[in-house]
């Protein structure tokens, strides 16, 4: 780690967002991962991400596990709520956050261990639930902070540092999600932000639980010959599928695409998807098709990304329920709590 | 854009705003770390090697590294570079000990110096430690040249000129005062001399012909004036005195008039501001003492009533100012009278040679000034030198130096028969600043802190006696703030790019948006292809071979990085590393030096 903090000096012509903030407004302090650590690259795509799409920092909480990759809220967005909570239990603390107050933008910050591991079963069910939140998955195929066991994305054959080769079968994220029936499912790779700041962008507007799989190598433990998940191995096997544009609400959308090209998606805040397919036979609104292609590319070895499927017809967990549009947190007790009386009638039929 | 040459010693230095723009090129930040440790003698004797003239400099230098200050791009002020070249004058040890020694044996060579400026003494300097014999000729009956007889005492103390000229007088060097040469021919002729430097300087000051210019012996010239005041045939001025033209010597007249009675003092400037020639910190200090600045006023006529100035005449001028924000056309638009008891004109001056006969082989141009190379300092006539002042007209001390030491090397190169024009390349080392996992030998922590005011004397105080040096020069707490603020620009970023990652970890980091991993083009198209637009030209983009994963290049901007080194914290291969580039000049010691080597041991 650095002994200096980021010094406070900017460049004068540093843009401003609507809110007057500029990016280094939503930094945190400075990380205290490797240095090259692709952990941090998220860092910067979710501080451009954020500042983009004009977010007030108190309207944005932050919430993670254990892990390498969930030290990385410190490190934005330092005016914003944040929670780091018990590792795997992220998606539960989200959970009770966000029925309490659904005003809030919700990113989760989690890694394969916490999310595929330990994690998994809580993992699944917000996914299940549908739960309105961004969910990024730092995803590095080892356990970092405890100096470099496979974890379970792990692909067969992947060679460790020192040891054999990994044997068993990984988790993927993003099969799993699509087989669960996530709405919003990318994948991307932490060494191109061109990709990853529009897929950041689209997940945080998305009404849904929106995934996010970003291969974010651990320059460490995990980035060298024979690694799967190294930034060599990634650049040489990525496969781009879908490109993807973030237009704000106010924004027109250019009429330029062509038919078949270019796919808008609007949103139900008004902002709109604009989805470039770079290969022809993909389609991103077909979870079977979606299936189909992605174990087929994982059989060559490739790594598809890009915004992989999107459904944004699905209700959120706040609709599924029925639950009023105000945040829980602001209603009078009175109005949260039906009373003795009121209890007693709804027992009363169950008699 | 091909991958940029660092090998060549100008890309590092042009990093080095300060030192690229300084004539002398001294090595700022470097003296300025020697400050920060304390090492006062040290930091004098790094820049006594490049400006000979720490002391006086510290004081009095034009500083045209302060507005080339990369500081000064962050945010507004740049660093107090020339106030800490004085800190290391005024705290340093005795230093005698280190200076360059004259030889016992001498060359047999032996050279002229015409006029014993700065010029005059940096060729001194350089060459007298070389074995030549070195005699300086100086029509007035004291050393220091314009630095004496035009600086005020206020200003620039005698004493520290007596010290800092005494160190290279000190050499051997034998001073003819009142020896002013009224023939360069019969010197040539007769003189016996190998070679011969003119540094006389721009002695004329500039007249203002105007009706009744001649009517009055109130009406004087700045620098004459000045000259006459700092040998103390001057005492005493009138009440109310106009100051004609608003450059250097404008400021020292009127704050020397205050000194001599004068209570009331404008100073007449043609033109609005913005246009003033003078320095700004010499305006404010002016200003300071109540001086008033008469803008858009042209002279016209001098009123002489009696025999005596009673004043004068001025058209009020209006000024249309064109799209570039020059000066496009102007117009009188009404006439006042000033009532004034003195005039002082300090409108410019001249070069003045009515002891060249211009039949010896020296050719001048147009403007009378002699045609003189600007490498070697060689007039027309081989053997004669130029240097100062006298050579491409009124410019300052620090540039007098910097010819000085030019004028050296050819001087040596001619008086050994050796090409003038084939001269030693500069040259550059590069030295790594990691001393362990994040620390550097140098203080990389970005030091918000403004810059400090030089503390001056009381503005009751300070009138009472010429002699009373106004700034007082930093404090020792001062100093050490200001020395914070230097941002090391001499620790360059090194990049190689065979190592890199392409992990973003160094773009992500730096403060001020300096870098970019992006696909190669023209540097029109990259400069707005980057982080953060690079829109200053005359900064340079550093730009890297082909990476070695996707052959995209790392470009860098170099105009506002803070040499943080973050960058090269943030990097887990150590791609990039954090430089020290030190830029060796070559002086006539090293000429002397390399003929030595060339001529090898048999000469020896």
């Amino acid at each position: 780690m650095s002994y200096i903090a980021k010094p406070k000096v900017t460049h004068p012509s540093l843009k401003r967002n609507r809110l007057g903030l500029t990016t280094r407004d939503y930094e945190g302090t400075v990380s205290t991962l490797c240095a090259g650590c692709g952990h941090d690259s998220v860092t910067a795509a979710i501080i451009q991400a954020v500042f983009d799409l004009d977010i007030e920092p108190h309207m944005l909480a932050k919430m993670s596990g254990i892990g390498c990759s969930s030290k990385t809220p410190a490190y934005f967005a330092s005016q914003s709520h944040g929670f780091n909570s018990v590792h795997g239990r992220m998606p539960s603390v989200t959970t009770g956050a966000n029925m309490a107050n659904r005003e809030l933008t919700y990113i989760g910050v989690s890694g394969d261990g916490d999310s595929l591991s330990i994690g998994v079963g809580q993992f699944v069910h917000a996914i299940r639930r549908n739960l309105n939140m961004c969910y990024i998955i730092e995803n590095n195929g080892v356990y970092g902070l405890t100096k470099g066991q496979f974890s379970a994305s792990a692909d067969i054959g992947s060679r460790p540092k020192k040891g054999l080769p990994n044997q068993q079968e990984p988790i993927d994220p993003v099969s799993t999600a699509l087989s669960l029936g996530a709405s919003y499912v990318a994948r991307s790779f932490s060494g191109d932000k061109a990709q990853l700041v529009p897929l950041i962008k689209g997940a945080l507007r998305h009404s849904g639980f929106a995934l996010v799989d970003v291969i974010s190598p651990c320059v460490t433990f995990n980035d060298h010959e024979g690694s799967t998940k190294s930034y060599a191995h990634t650049r040489q096997f990525y496969h781009h599928v879908v490109d993807l544009d973030y237009v704000p609400p106010a924004e027109e959308i250019r009429a330029a695409y062509d038919d078949g090209e270019a796919m808008p998606v609007e949103l139900h805040d008004g902002s709109t998807l604009v989805l470039r397919k770079v290969d022809q036979e993909y389609d991103p609104t077909s979870r079977a098709a979606a299936f189909k292609y992605l174990r087929q590319r994982f059989n060559e070895g490739e790594i598809v990304t890009g915004l992989l499927y999107i459904d944004d017809e699905r209700r959120e967990m706040h609709d599924l329920m029925g639950n009023v549009d105000r945040p829980l947190s602001e209603l009078e007790l009175g109005t949260l709590h039906p009373g003795k009386a009121g209890l007693r009638k709804i027992l009363d039929g169950y008699n | 854009m091909k991958p940029t040459d660092t090998a060549n010693p100008d890309y590092y230095h042009k990093v080095v705003d300060c030192q690229w723009a300084c004539p002398a090129h001294t090595d700022v930040p470097e003296y300025i770390r020697l400050i920060a440790q304390g090492r006062f003698s040290d930091a004098y004797m790094e820049n006594r090697e490049s400006n000979v003239f720490p002391g006086i400099l510290g004081r009095v230098c034009d500083r045209p590294c302060e507005p080339a200050c990369r500081r000064r791009r962050v945010e507004e002020k740049p660093v107090a570079i020339c106030r800490l070249k004085r800190v290391a004058a005024d705290h340093r040890d005795d230093i005698t000990h280190r200076l360059p020694k004259a030889p016992q044996e001498k060359n047999g060579k032996k050279v002229a110096l015409i006029g014993a400026g700065c010029a005059s003494l940096t060729v001194a300097n350089d060459l007298a430690p070389l074995g030549y014999e070195v005699t300086i000729f100086e029509s007035l009956s004291t050393t220091g040249g314009l630095m004496r007889t035009n600086i005020p005492r206020f200003r620039l103390p005698p004493a520290v000129l007596d010290e800092e000229i005494g160190y290279i007088l000190d050499m051997d060097v034998d001073l003819k005062l009142n020896h002013p040469i009224d023939s360069l021919k019969e010197l040539l002729d007769d003189g016996g001399f190998d070679a011969v430097f003119v540094g006389t300087g721009a002695p004329r000051g500039k007249n203002l012909e105007i009706p009744g210019r001649y009517d009055s012996a109130n009406i004087h010239i700045g620098i004459e004036w000045l000259e006459s005041v700092a040998f103390e045939h001057i005492d005493s001025i009138g009440e109310k005195v106009l100051i004609i033209g608003v450059g250097n010597t404008a400021m020292d007249c009127c704050r020397t008039s205050l000194r001599l009675g004068a209570k009331d003092v404008k100073v007449m400037a043609r033109k609005p501001r913005g246009f003033f020639k003078a320095s700004d910190w010499e305006l404010e200090d002016a200003e300071e003492e109540n001086v008033e600045i008469v803008v858009n006023h042209s002279p016209r006529s001098f009123v002489i009533e009696e025999g005596r100035l009673t004043g004068m005449v001025f058209d009020v001028m209006e000024y249309e100012i064109d799209g570039q924000g020059r000066i496009d056309r102007g117009r009188a638009v009404d006439q006042v009278s000033i009532p004034c008891d003195d005039v002082i004109l300090a409108i410019g001056q001249d070069n003045a040679f009515p002891w060249i006969e211009r039949d010896i082989g020296i050719e001048f141009d147009d403007w009378d000034c002699p045609v003189v190379d600007e490498t070697t300092m060689m007039c027309t006539r081989e053997g004669v030198f130029f240097g100062g002042d006298s050579a491409f007209g009124p410019k300052n001390i620090i540039w007098a130096v910097a010819h000085g030491h030019e004028a050296a090397i050819s001087i040596h190169k001619y008086c050994h028969g050796e090409d003038i024009r084939e001269r030693l390349p500069r040259g550059m080392n590069l030295t790594s600043q990691k001393m362990g996992m994040h620390e550097w030998s140098f203080s990389n922590d970005y030091d918000p802190a403004g810059r400090r005011l030089m503390p001056h004397v009381d503005l009751k105080e300070r009138f009472k006696n010429i002699d009373i040096e106004v700034e007082l020069g930093f404090t020792a707490e001062q100093a050490q703030q200001e020395v914070e603020r230097c941002l090391n620009c001499d620790i360059q970023t090194v990049f190689t790019a065979k190592l890199c990652i392409e992990c973003d970890a160094c773009i992500d980091i730096c403060p001020t948006n300096c870098l970019t991993i992006t696909h190669n083009g023209t540097e029109t198209d990259l400069r707005t292809r980057l982080s953060a637009p690079a829109e200053n030209t005359e900064q340079a983009l550093y730009v890297s071979a082909g990476l070695p994963q996707t052959g995209r290049v790392m470009v860098k901007d170099e105009d506002l990085c803070v040499h943080c080194s973050l960058c090269a914290e943030r990097c887990p291969t150590g791609a990039w590393d954090m430089q020290k580039s030190t830029i060796l000049l070559p002086y006539a010691a090293d000429e002397a030096e390399e003929s030595r080597c060339k001529s090898g041991p048999s000469a020896a």
